[in-house]
């Protein structure tokens, strides 16, 4: 299936979770928060969720700014 | 002296009265370098989504590398938001980030609302709504804001911990540009309260604009830009470190007013030559 991360196409496996998500791409899960459709997700959730078709994800991280 | 002069936003007390931007530096050592020498005790940063890339190769360092959490109170910004939602969005996102950190940042937000990508102006509609969702959030909450001190009273209004009228535009370095409003949102945000912190935000060109905010009487200052943007940033971050003093101690110390005439310091009697001339002859 395919859903949407930082607004780009990404194939993932049906069983897939948002902690799949964030092994795939290397990324430590206190270093990021996470939203699944516009919802927050809790870093507690990220094994325990499911992803599903079409699932617009958006995983952002601190950078510089005033 | 200055180890004393402690002041609260909410929930917060500080002694430092400069909050530092971690943007716009030339990399993470520069930025390291000039938040020490600023003294500041909060740094300003941005949410933004993370770079993605599981391909092997080395991605680029991540600001958490390079912030000391146990020494600085991260304030997260909701800057690039230009609606409520978004901002609202953004505010959650930054609050779940310092949580898992363990730094009390978790518990307010700077708010930015801003209106056009030219001026980086802040909407006025869309802030005020902002502000009262994100209080309902359980938020504490530092607004951006223009320099009006009508708005700048209804925020205080809706609850926001504290107000930050804008000196001049984001990044524009051109200081306080309307001090008199500057000083009517003092007067009305201070009425009868105050303690009620007031931070000038943003428009910083260089030190001296920071005394300035803080001889009108605000209680802090916010800038980035005019460290980043500077030619020697390290240098600059000091030079605004002695700012905010000074302009803090000037304003507790007072300043004489304005007279049209001079008036001598050096007594006038006694002096060997002639007296001087009357007023009008010269």
């Amino acid at each position: 299936m395919v859903v949407v991360v930082n607004g780009r196409d990404e194939v993932v496996d049906e069983a897939a979770t948002v902690g799949d998500l964030l092994r795939r791409f290397e990324l430590a899960p206190v270093r990021v928060a996470v939203e699944i459709n516009r919802d927050l997700l809790s870093r507690k959730q990220f094994d325990a969720t499911a992803l599903h078709d079409g699932d617009r994800v958006e995983i952002v991280t601190f950078v510089g700014g005033g | 002296m200055m180890r004393h002069d402690t002041y609260r936003i909410g929930s917060f007390e500080f002694t430092s009265r400069l909050f530092v931007g971690t943007g716009k530096h030339a990399d993470f050592e520069t930025m390291t370098r000039c938040l020490d020498a600023s003294g500041c005790q909060v740094v300003t940063v941005a949410v933004r989504r993370d770079v993605l890339s599981a391909d092997g190769r080395p991605r680029a360092g991540n600001i958490l590398d390079h912030l000391d959490l146990d020494r600085y109170t991260v304030l997260p910004n909701t800057a690039g938001c230009f609606n409520a939602d978004d901002a609202v969005r953004s505010a959650r996102l930054g609050r779940e980030l310092l949580d898992g950190l363990g730094n009390a940042g978790a518990k307010w937000v700077k708010l930015e609302v801003l209106a056009d990508r030219k001026t980086l102006l802040p909407d006025p509609i869309g802030t005020l709504a902002a502000t009262g969702k994100l209080i309902d959030l359980g938020f504490q909450v530092l607004v951006y804001t223009n320099d009006d001190p009508i708005l700048a009273k209804r925020l205080k209004d809706v609850g926001a911990t504290s107000v930050m009228p804008a000196g001049s535009p984001i990044g524009s370095g051109q200081g306080i540009l309307n001090p008199g409003n500057i000083l009517l949102c003092l007067e009305y945000l201070k009425d009868g309260d105050p303690d009620y912190p007031v931070i000038v935000d943003a428009g910083v060109g260089t030190a001296s604009d920071v005394s300035i905010a803080m001889e009108l009487g605000a209680d802090g200052v916010l800038l980035n830009t005019g460290i980043a943007g500077a030619r020697d940033p390290v240098t600059m971050a000091a030079a605004m470190n002695h700012a905010i003093q000074a302009g803090r101690l000037a304003c507790l110390a007072g300043r004489i007013p304005r007279k049209r005439y001079a008036s001598a310091s050096s007594p006038m009697d006694g002096t060997i030559g002639p007296t001087a001339p009357p007023a009008g002859t010269v």
